[in-house]
């Protein structure tokens, strides 16, 4: 235990970087797989293909191979040359958990029944105003179990980028494990913790907002 | 006809990852190269009974874990059936001592991750994988040796104006995920990139998304031969590597054996022409023969 003790500092650092991750990548993913679900459900035909198509492209791929796109791959067709590495990985994350947004969303929106978007529509609201003001807000109660789902997935999908560049939780375990050989096991468990509390953190937030949300109703 | 598509899709995931593979592989060379180790004849007979040797003698049967990914060191490309590079052939020595024939030898891929579980667990009977004898792993397997000695340096682009170790200061420099050379570089105060393998870490070097690329310098000279307009090594090594082999602890006669094989080879010039025919292949030129630790 003491290999993690004596440089806890640098298990905070690694921990940190993980947490950056998940936000910085939960945050984009909400944003661009609500937009992506919107598609989805949406009336033009164009959008509603392109979305579709997007979600089945990237459901399909593994994320391992996401992240050998963007920090492998593209550097050799000189895109993201400069880019941070952070960024590279909030990008590749982005990328893979918005498709899954994407299908919580429009799970959530099929929830609503048909009657509310015709009511709105028959008020004279125009597609983008229904949405936002009848349906979204109704479908983000059905939407939050499995979104915590799919955000509890990043957060503990965020350790693929220890084998791109960045010094994440599980990046400094192995680092740890290297020079601490008769250690192990401890090193293991205590970042394993350290992944099991903000999971933790992150179903108890779900939690309270299904119980908020659900005595709104 | 629901399990007929995901097993095609799985195909599909499968072909891809070969591929991939096949992409990041860059040797021709015919496998199975090197001089040519002799065997002993019944070598049974040379080891007293109950020890671990005079087992593995008696059943023909050894395997040895080694690295995959270093060029001259450990190393086998996609179509390779054996690995290639000094640490196989020292595994191919110190198995024909054991009267088993090269061709005969278990290989494993050990990365730097698995090796001590790899021997604990016996899945391998010796690891030959670039793997530097420290205090903490001697606590949980035995190291003998050491039979080579390097040291860190960098692996930079021709037109880089990292000279000396203290330009690296806020510079990225990358190496392999969790290694040791990773650890020495954050220390001198550059921000460490881990990657899966050294091959991703060269193309991150090549790209210019990192600075340079760190690990013992016999790699990295392997590396810049096979790039030799794009990349060179810099700074005089800044740390001491000596690779040991590993044995587990549940046979510590194993480490009076490999010590005396080790020493019969740097005698009749089998570690000098091992050296010859892969490290010094891409350049480096063949070291005095390391001093061996005693036994414990």
């Amino acid at each position: 235990m003491e290999a993690v003790s004596s440089d806890f500092d640098l298990v905070l650092k690694a921990f940190w970087l993980t947490v950056q991750l998940l936000v910085l990548s939960g945050i984009a993913s909400l944003v661009f797989g609500t937009v992506l679900g919107a598609m989805r459900v949406g009336p033009v035909a164009v959008l509603r293909k392109a979305a579709s198509l997007y979600v089945s492209i990237i459901r399909n791929t593994p994320l391992l191979i996401v992240f050998v796109f963007v920090f492998i791959a593209a550097p050799k067709l000189d895109w993201f040359i400069g880019t941070p590495f952070v960024i590279k990985g909030v990008v590749a994350l982005t990328v893979y958990t918005s498709a899954f947004v994407c299908e919580a969303v429009r799970s959530g929106v099929n929830s609503v029944p048909v009657g509310q978007a015709e009511a709105a529509r028959s008020i004279g609201m125009t597609f983008g105003q229904s949405m936002q003001q009848v349906i979204l807000p109704q479908s983000f109660r059905a939407v939050v179990p499995p979104l915590a789902s799919v955000l509890i997935a990043l957060a503990k999908n965020t350790s693929v980028a220890a084998a791109f560049g960045l010094m994440e939780a599980t990046a400094r375990m192995r680092s740890f494990t290297n020079d601490n050989a008769d250690q192990r096991m401890e090193i293991f468990l205590a970042f394993a913790l350290g992944y099991i509390i903000i999971v933790e953190v992150m179903s108890a937030g779900a939690i309270t907002l299904e119980r908020r949300w659900r005595t709104a109703r | 006809m629901r399990m007929k598509r995901s097993l095609a899709m799985l195909t599909g995931a499968t072909v891809m990852l070969s591929l991939a593979a096949c992409g990041d592989a860059g040797s021709d060379e015919e496998s199975g190269g090197g001089p040519d180790v002799e065997v002993a004849e019944n070598a049974a007979d040379e080891f007293d009974d109950g020890t671990r040797m005079k087992e593995l003698a008696e059943s023909g049967d050894i395997t040895i874990g080694v690295k995959y990914d270093q060029p001259g060191i450990g190393f086998k490309g996609a179509t390779d059936d054996m690995p290639q590079g000094f640490d196989p052939e020292m595994g191919k020595i110190l198995a024909a001592d054991l009267g088993i024939a090269p061709e005969d030898i278990n290989w494993k891929e050990t990365i730097s991750d698995n090796r001590e579980p790899f021997l604990q667990s016996g899945e391998v009977d010796l690891v030959i994988a670039s793997y530097s004898i420290t205090d903490d792993r001697r606590k949980v397997v035995g190291q003998a040796g050491p039979y080579y000695v390097t040291g860190q340096q960098l692996l930079v682009r021709k037109d880089s104006d990292i000279e000396t170790l203290d330009d690296v200061k806020g510079t990225e420099v990358c190496s392999v995920t969790g290694s040791t050379s990773l650890a020495n570089i954050e220390e001198a105060g550059a921000k460490p990139r881990g990657f899966d393998t050294y091959s991703e870490c060269v193309d991150q070097v090549l790209s210019g998304t990192v600075d340079a690329m760190t690990t013992d310098g016999a790699i990295l000279l392997g590396y810049a031969a096979e790039h030799p307009d794009e990349l060179k090594v810099v700074v005089e090594p800044f740390s001491e590597e000596r690779y040991g082999i590993g044995y587990s602890k549940d046979h510590p006669e194993m480490c009076e054996w490999i010590n005396g094989v080790l020493e019969e080879s740097f005698e009749n010039g089998s570690w000098e022409d091992a050296f010859q025919s892969t490290l010094g292949e891409a350049g480096v030129e063949t070291p005095e023969t390391p001093e061996l630790d005693p036994c414990q």
